[in-house]
């Protein structure tokens, strides 16, 4: 059976980690490559670069992060923020990533989604969604950061996702996060009762007992936090022991 | 000195990155008087069997792999593990180099997806030294949908996806993992130890 995964996430901006962290024994806490070592220790199943580099000149720095970050951690890399192409998506495999996370350039062309899949493979080919309710029942999709409502249909969007061949799909509810009241679990069970693809669930983790919940009550695979680890405020190895004390089969390391 | 051959099929600068962060002389190479010379051969691959076995054939490499292999350790990572059986079936029949008998074929789990991606537990079913230093609650990653059928006694370790999945195989000279070693944590880098200490 496979092991639910716990995958922290760090945001990257200008090839420094944005939000500050706080881990004992590393000097330089903006190093992504340090952080990513550090995440590995605790037992990441796979670690998520988030690269908000905003001018395009910064943007080949994510990928000397990358190539650094292969040289010392083993386990699946992926990057998401601002891929636009299938050069974008060679360049950041080429330098040692397993996955790339698309998210606006796929809900503007979702052939990005097919080329990618069909050159790469739809294991390397993970959706990001970014979603928020908007009725009972009903959520629609945001592009640039959860910043524009593009008034497409959430559980329309992975289907057809899934149909063009992404891999796998990250949903983050804008609801939900940086409210650290939990996952949420209405808008997770709705996409992963739409698709057979791999979910990711974020946005909303804020205590030890998210965890187990939202792998209790949805078909989520893996769980995703950012600032949750980036604070030290749980460690991805305390996690862990809480989903393996809960039953759940996890890796520990 | 560990040839990892070089034919042009996916990423293969993470096992050569494993392979520097433990310390251990490797080169990527598709050049046979290097494979020849090297103590220990690493065969990656991802993508398609056909394409994979297509490539091989074009540098030359399907025969020197098969002499070079009752020589010395080999070691097959994904779909170079798969390759090393009699013959596989994804897309068409095509032979394999025949290294271990058995055969490659479309997973059919009840219930659960292909491709099987992510984390899974390797469960022992016989003593292999690349297992050696290695517990019984071990995660490795895989992803692939085709599956080696082969002799129990050829099955170092498998894993449970709906099903025993052969997941380290073992024969001789001859080694193979489904899963990516170099991937896999911890417990992928003691492997690629394991072997490189062979």
């Amino acid at each position: 059976m496979l092991a639910k995964r716990v995958i922290p996430c760090l945001d990257v901006r200008d090839g420094k980690v944005v939000k500050g962290v706080k881990f004992e024994g590393i000097r330089d806490v903006g190093d992504p490559v340090a952080c990513a070592e550090e995440y590995n220790r605790q037992g990441a199943d796979e670690i998520v670069f988030y690269d908000i580099t905003a001018s395009h000149e910064g943007r080949g720095v994510i990928l000397d992060v990358v190539r650094e970050t292969a040289r010392k951690v083993f386990v699946p890399l992926c990057v998401g923020g601002g891929i636009k192409d299938i050069d974008d998506i060679r360049a950041i495999l080429r330098a040692g990533a397993d996955k790339v996370s698309v998210n606006s350039q796929a809900v503007k062309n979702p052939q990005l989604i097919k080329e990618g899949a069909d050159i790469f493979g739809s294991q390397c080919i993970c959706l990001g969604v970014d979603a928020k309710k908007t009725a009972p029942g009903k959520w629609t999709v945001y592009i640039n950061g959860g910043r524009i409502d593009m008034g497409l249909d959430l559980v329309e969007w992975v289907k057809k996702a899934q149909a063009l061949g992404a891999g796998e799909i990250c949903l983050n509810s804008i609801d939900a996060d940086g409210t650290k009241e939990g996952f949420d679990i209405d808008m997770l069970n709705a996409v992963c009762n739409a698709v057979t693809i791999p979910v990711i669930a974020s946005g909303g983790a804020g205590k030890l007992s998210d965890f187990p919940d939202v792998f209790e009550k949805t078909g989520a695979s893996a769980a995703l936090a950012a600032s949750l680890f980036h604070f030290g405020e749980l460690t991805v190895g305390q996690v862990k022991d809480e989903l393996k004390a809960k039953g759940f089969p996890v890796r520990c390391v | 000195m560990i040839a990892i051959i070089d034919y042009g099929a996916g990423n293969i600068f993470s096992v050569k990155n494993a392979c520097e962060y433990l310390g251990v002389d490797a080169l990527l190479t598709n050049d046979p008087v290097q494979i020849e010379n090297a103590d220990k051969l690493i065969l990656p691959g991802v993508g398609a069997f056909p394409a994979a076995m297509d490539k091989l054939e074009k540098a030359g490499l399907v025969e020197l792999i098969r002499r070079e292999a009752q020589k010395k350790p080999l070691l097959g990572i994904c779909l170079g593990m798969q390759m090393l059986f009699t013959k596989g079936y994804e897309f068409e029949e095509r032979e394999g180099l025949g290294l271990i008998e058995g055969e490659v074929r479309l997973m059919t789990p009840k219930g659960l997806d292909i491709p099987h991606m992510g984390w899974n537990r390797l469960i022992k079913n016989r003593e292999c030294p690349l297992l050696d230093g290695l517990g019984d609650d071990e995660y490795v990653y895989f992803v692939h949908s085709y599956a080696a059928q082969c002799a129990d006694e050829d099955v170092a370790a498998y894993t449970d996806y709906g099903t025993k999945v052969t997941a380290l195989v073992h024969r001789g000279n001859v080694y193979g993992a489904q899963f990516h070693p170099e991937k896999s944590g911890r417990t992928g880098l003691s492997i690629l130890k394991s072997f490189a200490a062979l």
